[in-house]
């Protein structure tokens, strides 16, 4: 930063070290953040970095940018900033400040982010009372994307999709967020401030200040509403603008505070302790806590399973690649399982993506598996084609179905494994029959890593046992049965 | 000899977007436009020269993080009379 020392005078205002000291954002704008000038962006920006600066908080500040015009925040405050989807700005705020409750989180927010797409958000984490701050950036409109309705946008005002004026009975009234937040029994500080005037503005200094002080003094949520001017859209000058918010906005949108239990709020009970990574296995009751890692791969080996599993809802589909994926994990692959599913409990048909890699996993969709595993014939009717060339498909029948059979470039494992899973002791295990016939045909898994996975997925002795019958069924069926390989 | 003011303001031309919005809130009225165009076309803000108070309003109104600094004369006596 510039040395700004003269002899004779302190400076009393300057750049607050909450900034970086350079806008990194384009090359050749390094002294200009991207706000129109005259935006009340910018002053809302600054009143919080002055109070960051002022409460000496900024290495434990994250700043949650919305989607808006001020979606590039994090290029202007020097503290910790995630950059969120449209309106999310609670959800991720909570987040945050729950995994890291020491942080002080501020989310930043606009009226259509805030407002519209991300009503909800908001409304239930100020339900909940999380002790976050929230600037919320109310200038009456869609800034960024060139001037639409926002909830906040005031009755009659031309905005490019109310062309003849906001009209209340085609698209109601402007939304009160603050006295709407302060209906609710948990939000401890809630306040509507202008940046209007010189007096508004140093009132929604002590506002904004206030807001974030009371999350570093561990109090509950609390809200500033901010009527900011947006010159570029209302079609003014900066000075009209902030007249406008002077004399016009505040006449829809009152100034005042609309709960303050500042003094009265006790300090919320610390949250529990985050757990360390390290001690995550043994909370889940896994072995030991020890990471497995990857016994049974051979160190360079490149493998890569994409499973698909599907059938009737109700014949243990998503149980079987639950079981695969656990099993692999325990074997050291990366894994993912990802279940697919009509409304039904119970019918409908319902499948699964399960993918055990030695690599890290791009994406847990399985489009072309390796691997199929169809419990009925429509599922082998609709996932066969995209199987890989020298792939494997297991299919609970002894037919091949008609049309089905032209995969000549496949390994085919056609049985009957309900029938097989019958035998061994209840047909309704038929998934793991067809497992143990895929661990037999593949050596996907060594069968102690399954075996375990079972163990704690299944309480029941009886089950554990009739499932430990048709596990060992269905690789007979491999080994001895008769083969409809192509 | 005169008084010296009790406040300076400096303004980074660079930085101001000449929104005008720092005139209105000087108190003593003492910003205006400068000259010039700064190296992103705008004309940007300049003092006066003479009449700060270093109330700091200036700074508040200011949309841009950096663009005005505002100094407060040291001590109660003149300094450079
Ligand atoms: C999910 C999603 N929907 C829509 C958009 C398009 N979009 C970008 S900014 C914006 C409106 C932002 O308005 P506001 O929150 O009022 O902020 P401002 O730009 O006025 O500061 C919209 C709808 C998007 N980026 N993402
Ligand atoms: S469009 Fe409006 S809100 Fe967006 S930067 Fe310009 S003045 Fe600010």
């Amino acid at each position: 930063m510039p040395d700004l020392t003269i002899p004779g005078y302190t400076v009393v205002h300057e750049k607050p070290r909450s900034f970086y000291p350079v806008c990194e954002r384009k090359p050749e704008m390094q002294h200009q953040t991207h706000y129109c000038p005259g935006c009340g962006h910018g002053i809302a920006h600054k009143l919080i970095a002055v109070a960051i600066d002022e409460l000496g908080i900024q290495d434990r500040t994250v700043l949650i940018s919305p989607v808006g015009c001020s979606v590039f925040a994090y290029y202007y405050f020097d503290t910790g900033n995630i950059q969120v989807a449209h309106g999310r700005a609670p959800a991720v705020a909570t987040a945050v400040k729950r995994s890291r409750p020491e942080s002080i989180v501020i989310a930043y927010q606009g009226d259509g982010d805030l407002a519209a797409i991300g009503a909800a958000e908001i409304l239930h984490a100020a339900n909940r009372g999380e002790p976050i701050t929230v600037i919320f950036i109310n200038n009456g409109t869609y800034g960024m994307t060139g001037g639409q309705m926002a909830p906040t946008t005031l009755i009659g005002q031309t905005t490019t999709t109310t062309p003849f004026g906001r009209n209340v009975w085609n698209e109601g009234y402007p939304l009160h967020v603050s006295e709407l937040l302060a209906s609710l029994e948990a939000p401890v500080y809630v306040e509507r401030v202008g940046l209007g005037s010189n007096k508004q503005i140093m009132n929604a200094a002590r506002a904004v200040r206030r807001a974030i002080e009371n999350q570093v003094k561990g109090l509950g949520f609390s809200l500033v509403e901010i009527l900011s001017p947006c010159p570029t859209i209302w079609k003014m000058n900066p000075v009209e603008a902030q007249r406008r918010v002077l004399e016009e906005t505040v006449k829809t949108f009152p100034l005042g505070q609309f709960r303050d239990r500042t003094k009265s709020a006790p300090a919320r009970p610390a949250a529990a302790p985050v757990p360390l990574f390290a001690e995550i296995p043994a909370i889940l009751g896994l072995a030991n806590g020890a990471s497995p890692a990857a016994k049974t791969m051979r160190s360079g080996e490149t493998i890569d399973w994409r499973v698909r599993v599907a059938g009737f809802g109700g014949q243990g589909v998503l149980m079987l690649g639950e079981v695969l994926a656990e099993a692999g994990l325990d074997a050291g692959f990366e894994v993912s399982w990802l279940p697919s599913y009509g409304p039904e409990m119970r019918s409908g048909t319902s499948n699964c993506h399960v993918r055990l890699s030695s690599k890290p996993i791009d994406s847990p969709l399985v489009l072309h598996p390796n691997v199929l595993l169809a419990m009925n014939e429509p599922s082998l009717r609709k996932f066969l084609a995209p199987v890989e060339p020298g792939g494997w498909v297991f299919y609970n029948g002894t037919e091949i179905p008609q049309g089905c059979a032209g995969r000549l470039d496949v390994h085919f494992i056609a049985r009957p494994f309900a029938e097989i899973a019958g035998n061994a002791g209840d047909a309704r295990s038929a998934n793991m029959t067809m497992l143990g016939a895929l661990l037999e045909a593949t050596g996907m898994l060594a069968e102690e890593r399954v075996l375990a996975a079972l163990r704690r997925r299944v309480s029941s002795g009886h089950w554990l046992e009739v499932d430990r019958r048709a596990l060992d069924g269905g690789r007979e069926a491999v080994t001895k049965g008769v083969r409809h390989e192509s | 000899m005169t008084t010296p003011d009790r406040g300076l303001v400096l303004i980074d031309s660079e930085e101001c977007k000449g929104c005008a919005l720092c005139f209105e809130a000087c108190p003593p009225k003492v910003l205006r436009f400068g000259e010039l165009l700064n190296r992103y076309g705008y004309r940007s803000a300049a003092y006066a020269g003479a009449g700060c108070t270093g109330c700091g309003i200036c700074f508040f109104a200011c949309p841009e993080p950096g663009a005005i600094t505002v100094l407060r004369r040291e001590g109660r006596v003149c300094q450079n009379n």
